[in-house]
């Protein structure tokens, strides 16, 4: 068996320099990462996902496993079946078969089963508009599933983090016990861009129990033991005591579960939150645009343009999406005369951002269409002079 | 000394703490869990290499959290999916798959007919009832025509499902119906699917008097279990009846093995 916690390994592509599509640099990523379990859906834009994955797993054999389910369901349940055999286990959609996995999502926060899903997000709601990008799944992911939760997501603003975020995202599962979103855009998905792939990648492989241990509580984030080793395993998405007991009527038990599975994510913010700040440093800022995705690409140019013109301008650029990066947002804005967010939907993250910065002006396309720096830049200037 | 079949050997398959079970008096489930212990320890398997999976609903009970062995028990429906990703994953387990009607054939009809279609080395247990016994009695895709339900006041209008035929059409490899009462064949059945290479389905008729039986006047359990009997005619003797004697009954036995 596999070390495990924390460990680095040699990556499974040579290193060097890789010419890849957004969708196959997550592929690659979750086979950097350990990835042995593939259940998947057509969807556009993700397919390229499933496809490089089938390719790759053919290739590289060593027990890895791929597999077409029949729908987003049972793709992710069998994501979930898998993880509990033992395996780092991942699949891909797009907004509508995301839609289709909730109830499974739902399962895998309460059983706290790793599993990684990305979602490479499309124009919506409904069928919308297949092939063109959009950033309107951001509260799907946060809220979609019933009940109290904390959701990781993760969202990637080139090819190359789409690689590096993807491993982020299987070693947070592993690491946290739970799913893990990806979110990135058709644009990112396929987009071409050069990849670095370094020698060693660093890896977070789950922690097993040494003995018959609680695998549901004691511990915030407890050992995860593996079917077919005589634990005698009780995994339900009842509400259940640490041994797995359903406890449907203890107003205790759920408080306790409920809380623990809430907290296990609230009390690592550091851990799990990542954000990136550039031209952020000066005591006050004229304006600072916050941004996540393809969005941020724009933005970075569009703040360069206006520091060109003098104008104090910085990126504050979120890598984390959920748990939202309120503390980091509150701090920048407190110094930044101005805040704008422009994102691919009708103002999903700005409301999150106007908790911590009631400044806040949002620039919003829900066109199916990317929002280009010079969107941007007018923007900010309509902004400054608001 | 546990002697495969022996009472020790089924004891040994079961957590003492989870009893009594839930199921309501005259419910056909106890006698199907039994039934699948006593096939299991008649094979001498070990429960420790074994996965049990189910999904919502009474028959999901079956083996969460009675069975000492692993029980992944999800979300309604969705059992056979989840099973697939394990056993894929670790082909050494022994993974069996148990759910209700409404489980396996309404709501995770899909899952069930691609199973069958891929013939993946899975054992299908469908407690057939023939209600949504949990909650609150509805009708399901197998409830007979006439027989009133919680949503069916009238009687239901719906033709039901043949669910044996259904798997087999789908592909399945080893395809059985028994009912609780024919304890021996069905035992016997169960065995022969454990160790089936494949997919294999058994369908187990399962009387549910509390919610089935009293809205149709037959709240008496072994009044249920007598009609039960009455109802299934063997495959070999079905050979020998005229299309009118067999109106009504459902033939019991292996349809593919």
């Amino acid at each position: 068996m596999s070390e495990t916690g924390w460990t680095t390994v040699e990556s499974v592509l040579k290193p060097g320099r890789y010419f890849l599509q957004g969708d196959e640099a997550i592929a690659e990523g979750a086979i950097a990462a350990g990835c042995n379990y593939y259940g998947g859906y057509p969807i556009t834009p993700s397919s390229e996902i499933m496809e490089r994955i089938c390719e790759r797993f053919a290739e590289l054999g060593g027990g890895r496993v791929f597999i077409q389910m029949e729908d987003e369901i049972a793709s992710i349940g069998s994501c979930i079946g898998a993880s509990w055999a033992g395996a780092k286990a991942m699949t891909a959609t797009s907004g509508p078969g995301l839609t289709l996995m909730l109830e499974n999502i739902g399962y895998a926060i309460i059983t706290e089963t790793p599993v990684v899903v990305i979602d490479v997000q499309r124009a919506g709601p409904s069928t919308g508009q297949a092939t063109r990008p959009a950033q309107g799944d951001m509260m799907q992911v946060r809220w979609g599933a019933h009940g109290d939760f904390q959701i990781i997501a993760l969202s990637p603003w080139s090819v190359e983090e789409a690689y590096t975020e993807t491993i982020r995202a299987f070693n947070l599962a592993e690491r946290f016990r739970v799913p893990v979103f990806l979110l990135t855009e058709e644009a990112v998905g396929h987009l071409r861009e050069n990849v670095d792939i370094p020698a060693e990648t660093r890896i977070y492989n789950r922690i097993r129990p040494q003995s018959k241990e609680p695998p549901f509580g004691q511990a915030e984030v407890p050992p995860m033991p593996v079917f077919g080793q005589g634990h005698e395993l009780l995994v339900t998405g009842s509400t259940h005591d640490e041994w797995g007991y359903r406890r449907t009527s203890s107003a205790q038990a759920q408080q306790k579960l409920v809380t623990r599975l809430s907290a296990k994510v609230t009390n690592h913010l550091d851990e799990i939150i990542e954000v990136e700040q550039r031209f952020c440093d000066e005591d006050e800022l004229d304006i600072l645009v916050i941004a996540f995705g393809f969005t941020a690409r724009s933005a970075w140019r569009a703040v360069q343009a206006a520091r060109q013109e003098g104008i104090r301008a910085g990126l504050l650029r979120l890598k984390t999406i959920w748990p939202f990066p309120e503390e980091v947002v509150r701090q920048l804005a407190l110094r930044s005369r101005a805040v704008l967010v422009p994102e691919m939907n009708l103002g999903q993250i700005l409301r999150e951002v106007q908790r911590v910065a009631p400044q806040a002006q949002g620039y919003h396309r829900t066109d199916g269409e990317v929002i280009v720096p010079a969107e941007i830049h007018q923007a900010m200037q309509e902004v400054m002079r608001s | 000394m546990k002697t495969p079949g022996s009472t020790e050997s089924i004891l040994s398959c079961i957590r003492a703490e989870a009893f009594p079970t839930p199921f309501c008096p005259g419910c056909g489930h106890g006698i199907l869990l039994g039934a699948i212990l006593r096939a299991i320890a008649e094979l001498g398997w070990s429960m420790d290499e074994m996965l049990f999976v189910s999904g919502i609903g009474c028959a999901a009970w079956i083996p969460s959290p009675h069975f000492a062995a692993d029980t992944l028990h999800v979300t309604h429906g969705r059992a056979i999916a989840f099973a697939t990703g394990a056993k894929l994953f670790n082909p050494a387990l022994k993974v069996v798959v148990i759910g209700g009607d409404g489980d396996l054939a309404s709501i995770g009809g899909n899952h069930l007919i691609h199973a069958a279609r891929r013939n993946l080395d899975l054992t299908a247990i469908c407690a057939n009832n023939r209600i949504y016994g949990m909650t609150g009695g509805q009708v399901t895709p197998t409830t007979p025509l006439g027989i009133r339900t919680a949503t069916t006041p009238q009687g239901n209008t719906e033709p039901p499902f043949d669910l044996c035929r259904l798997v087999a059409g789908a592909g399945a490899t080893y395809v059985a119906r028994y009912s609780v009462y024919h304890i021996r064949p069905l035992i016997r059945s169960l065995k022969k699917a454990l160790t089936h290479k494949g997919f294999a389905f058994v369908e187990v008729l399962s009387p549910c008097p509390t919610q089935y039986g009293r809205r149709n006047k037959i709240p008496q359990p072994g009044e249920m279990l007598r009609l039960m009997k009455e109802e299934c005619v063997s495959l070999d003797r079905a050979k020998e009846m005229s299309q009118e004697e067999l109106e009504g009954k459902i033939l019991i036995g292996e349809f593919v093995s």
